[in-house]
């Protein structure tokens, strides 16, 4: 009886939580141009969205194409930067330690509104025209902290003896970094870079702040002076619906796969 | 070309960290081919001394020498030795294969022979047709066989092994005890060990090290560590004994547990303070009081597969330990000898505890960085050094550590029949030595007392640095 | 070890860009904060903010809003994660995932869609939907780490409980609700800092017609008013500043790792 509720409880949230996504999903799949008038099933938003054959010649998608650069650019930088960093930041003792690791939290904890405005400020400050690479770079500080964040505890984790058995072994420095310490690290580096990719990807409000005057949209920008002029571009329909299936696809494989993966170590 | 012999030669080795000595003026000499243990408790300094033969730190004062040649400053994968690490440390990327094949894949061996030596270690290690597997996938005990192969397929002329069976159960570590002394044999090199196992290190070693406190305690062949311990550490740390507090009347005639004992140990002169140890299994119980050299009370008894141990309270009021053949009932009046060839006699490292010190005013004196009320003193200028002096027993450890001049905590413990000795480090790094009936427990914290009666002060007249 | 040390430097790129993309900015902000637009020294920005009614106002709402939600989502989270956590109640991972995967998505396409959603059904656009929306956002960020902490929780801690006589709602009030207040804290952090903070979505979903904080921040460096805009940023760190200090002596408080 207990249970019963108890899902009860839990199936009604998620009901009322997935209503807006659900509604949008049901409304991709008619060619209506306002939202809530179903004017027959069509697939025509969808052929839309990949044709690029909409009104805002394609503005969409040059969006959809600045976003995913960017968080490609973003993401990579970050993960080679926030690796290295971490190597150095696990070798390092006292006061300097804590100094960079609390700068790294910064960015974390700040809201992205703060980030964003110190950022404009700064490029103000320094009188750097603002664009696609003030993008990349305020991008970059706010993807390499989670970069960090995941390799980090690797390194503390690892048993401090294998770097030195590849010493031993007789590998100088280099080879024991190349063939035995990045190699350890790289489920950190993995799970790094696809946090900062997705982080990357959400952001709206430092993009809003750095991207200057120059027209550069992502998708976050895109959506946001779309709806500020009112009415939503119906396109967008059926990629908020793509992207919340390809979302949930992926963690439910990764949901199953981890658990696959404890099944076997527990055998 | 001196002493070719001498395969490590490890000379005056001092190593700090931060305030901490960790190795305090080690020289080891390691004749080639020898199964060498360095044995002792944890944070004795074994394992840094055998992290500094590998590579991985730098002495900071010191020579390391392997095979004659200066290694002291030779980064570690240029080195002639090879490790096998106490949590095996083998890469978790590779599987067993690889793993072996590590070093020698570094060293550009053509694979036909990385594959025949890989498979030649891998019998050694009784390991054969595990290649292919993950290393994660391996039981403990064969996580350690592959530690061993990897390191032993380098063919290093030392093999350093540090504490490499402790993770393992202990019906596994026996067999890999007997594994280990077949290995040495059939490689002939030089294995280095280094354990806490007094067991392990009695059974594995032709020489042992023991260790303590960043010092050499002793060096000697197992039976002569066994026999002969050179101190009370020593004695404690190897084995079971009876340490007991005793005066060397003269040559060959000791007094201990209120009795007099013969001996066979001269030199120490006349009337002199000593420590005596009497192995558990050396005292000799019967039942006729009358051929007895003392007697003692049954206290307790205690089956322990082979022997039974006993703990007996002599007619002085002694406790002693004693493990026989024959059960003894509790309560029962028995009669103890022991024989001359049993009873080892060793000097005291100290009889009272001894800090430099500095007079405040006329009834105040400084050491252990704390100004201690004294009795008046006389003849004394302010800020004059001076030698302060407090005898074991008249240092008072209480409970509430805040309540003490100076806080520290219990750091070692001997049982001396009728009270315990104890170590007390203080949070400022010194040692302070006390004798107490309390019974405190190791690590516990304690709060220290000196009552200004039991403050001595002695000019000191050559002036210490 | 001294090989390893040397390693140490490796991190000196990483401080040099922490230096120059993180410390800098934060003290350009308090620099613009405390200069007029010409560049002298003043305080002027900041008894322009607590001497205007309007910024004051729309101040105390962004935090009114922001403890709302917070609590709100406490409420219907807890319950939410102790049920997903709970092995007796909930056995299908499924549901933690749909829990969890708006996190993953874009709040902006997420805010649209429920604005959207309330534009449809006739509702009018104010407070309360944008409290609402603001719970609809949030709420996952919420149930996620109470649920981890929960999940990981030792359950002999709930068995040595009950073992010494405490009834189970007594485990959950004695044992279970202390263990698990360091996720409460964290999601606390993760719901109350962007909502305190955040502009674009309360324009989503008051069309308009309600601004907070974050919506003023925004304005006044988009028209160029920096050092009002930074002014009133410095306002917002020290907010946040003091939300995290709360969540350190929390951990100090209940000792919990």
């Amino acid at each position: 009886m207990k249970k019963f509720f108890a899902q009860c409880y839990i199936w009604l949230l998620l009901v009322v939580l997935y209503a807006p996504i659900v509604f949008i999903g049901i409304f991709s799949f008619t060619g209506s141009k306002v939202l809530g008038n179903w004017t027959g099933f069509s697939t025509k938003l969808y052929t839309n969205l990949f044709t690029g054959d909409m009104q805002g010649t394609g503005s969409l998608m040059s969006a959809i194409e600045n976003t995913i650069i960017i968080a490609l650019i973003a993401a990579s930088v970050a993960t080679l930067l926030g690796t290295v960093a971490a190597i150095g930041i696990h070798n390092m003792r006292g006061r300097g330690k804590q100094a960079i690791s609390f700068l790294n939290s910064i960015p974390i904890l700040n809201p992205d509104i703060i980030t964003g405005v110190s950022l404009f400020l700064l490029f103000v400050f320094l009188h750097i025209s603002q664009g696609y690479v003030t993008v990349v770079l305020a991008h970059i500080t706010l993807c390499t902290p989670y970069v960090v964040l995941n390799v980090l505890p690797r390194l503390t984790q690892m048993n401090p003896n294998i770097y030195e058995a590849a010493l031993d072994l007789g590998a100088t420095p280099f080879q024991a970094l190349k063939k035995v310490l990045l190699p350890m690290l790289k489920p950190g580096m993995i799970s790094g870079f696809i946090l900062a990719f997705t982080m990357s990807l959400d952001d709206f409000a430092i993009t809003f702040f750095t991207r200057g005057t120059v027209g550069l949209d992502t998708l976050s920008t895109y959506i946001y002076t779309d709806a500020r002029k009112g009415g939503l571009t119906p396109e967008l329909r059926p990629l908020i619906t793509l992207m919340f299936v390809g979302v949930l696809v992926l963690l439910i494989v990764i949901n199953i796969r981890a658990m696959r993966n404890a099944k076997n170590n527990a055998q | 070309m001196e002493n070719k012999e001498y395969i490590i030669e490890l000379n005056n080795i001092s190593k700090s960290f931060g305030d901490k000595v960790i190795l305090d003026d080690v020289s080891i000499k390691v004749k080639k081919g020898e199964f060498v243990t360095i044995l002792g408790p944890s944070g004795c300094g074994k394992t840094t001394l055998l992290r500094l033969l590998a590579g991985f730190g730098q002495a900071d004062k010191g020579e390391i020498k392997i095979n004659g040649k200066d290694y002291t400053d030779i980064p570690p994968h240029e080195r002639p030795v090879n490790t096998v690490f106490q949590r095996y440390a083998l890469f978790p990327h590779l599987d067993v294969y690889e793993n072996i094949a590590f070093g020698l894949k570094l060293q550009k061996v053509p694979a036909p022979e990385i594959d025949k030596c890989v498979r030649r270690v891998l019998k050694m290690v009784s390991m054969t047709d595990y290649e292919d597997r993950d290393v994660e996938s391996l039981s403990g005990g064969q996580q350690q066989r592959v530690a061993i192969a990897r390191a032993i397929a380098n063919q290093p002329k030392v093999l350093l092994l540090d504490e490499p069976l402790a993770a393992l159960d202990l019906k596994m570590r026996k067999d890999m005890q007997i594994e280990l002394k077949e290995m040495h044999k059939k490689l002939g090199i030089t294995f280095i060990y280094v354990t806490h196992d007094q067991e392990e290190a009695l059974t594995l070693s032709d020489t042992i090290i023991v260790m303590n406190e960043g010092k050499i305690q002793q060096i000697g062949t197992p039976t002569d560590i066994y026999n002969e311990p050179q101190n009370s550490f020593v004695a404690d740390f190897i084995g079971e004994s009876n340490i007991l507090n005793g005066t060397m009347i003269k040559d060959k005639l000791v007094e201990f547990v209120g009795h007099e004992f013969e001996c066979i140990d001269e030199g120490f002169g006349e009337n002199a303070p000593v420590d005596v140890v009497v192995r558990p299994e050396d005292i000799y119980i019967v039942r006729n009081l009358e051929s007895a050299q003392f007697t003692a009370t049954v206290k307790s008894c205690t089956f322990k597969g082979v022997h039974y141990e006993m703990y007996v309270d002599t007619d002085k009021g002694y406790e002693l330990m004693i493990q026989d053949y024959n059960a003894f009932a509790p309560e029962q009046e028995v009669g103890l000898i022991i024989r001359p060839a049993d009873i080892q006699v060793m000097h005291k490292e100290r009889t009272c505890n001894t800090f430099e010190g500095e007079i405040v005013d006329e009834t105040h004196v400084k050491f252990l960085d704390e100004t201690f009320e004294s009795l008046p003193l006389e003849g004394f200028k302010e800020g004059e050094k001076v030698q302060v002096q407090v005898d074991f027993s008249k240092v008072d450890l209480i409970d509430h550590v805040e309540d003490g001049m100076l806080e520290g905590d219990v750091h070692f413990i001997i049982y001396k029949g009728d009270h315990y000795h104890l170590t007390i480090l203080t949070d400022e790094g010194y040692h302070i030595w006390v004798d107490t009936t309390d019974i405190w427990d190791k690590g516990d914290l304690v709060g220290i007392n000196i009552a200004p009666a039991d403050i001595k002060i002695v000019k000191c007249n050559e002036h210490n640095d | 070890m001294s090989i390893m040390t040397k390693r140490s430097t490796w991190a000196l790129p990483y401080a040099i860009f922490l230096l120059l993309f993180v410390a800098l900015p934060l003290i350009i902000i308090i620099l613009y904060a405390f200069q007029d637009s010409s560049g002298n020294f003043t305080f002027g920005n900041f008894v322009k903010f607590f001497t205007d009614a309007d910024a004051i106002g729309t101040f105390a709402l962004s935090l009114e809003v922001a403890i709302e939600n917070t609590i709100i989502c406490i409420l219907l989270g807890y319950p939410a994660a102790w049920i997903l956590a709970n092995r007796k109640l909930n056995r299908s991972t499924i549901t933690v995932v749909l829990f969890i995967m708006p996190m993953w998505i874009n709040a902006l396409m997420r805010t649209l869609a429920t604005a959207e959603l309330f534009h449809m059904l006739g509702i009018q656009l104010g407070k309360g939907t944008l409290l609402v929306g603001m719970v609809y956002d949030y709420l996952p960020f919420m149930i996620y780490p109470i649920y981890n902490i929960l999940n990981k929780m030792d359950k002999s801690y709930a068995e040595a409980a009950s073992d010494l006589g405490a009834t189970p709602w007594q485990v959950f009030w004695k044992v279970q609700v202390p263990l698990s207040m360091p996720g409460v804290v964290s999601g606390i952090m993760m719901v109350f800092m962007p909502t305190v903070s955040t502009f674009a979505i309360s324009e989503f979903l008051t069309n308009n017609k309600i601004k907070l904080f974050g919506t003023i921040i925004q304005e006044n460096i988009n028209s160029s008013m920096w050092n009002y805009g930074a002014a009133l940023s410095l306002v917002m760190l020290i907010i946040i500043g003091i939300t995290s200090l709360l969540q350190d002596n929390k951990k100090e408080v209940n000792g919990v790792v």
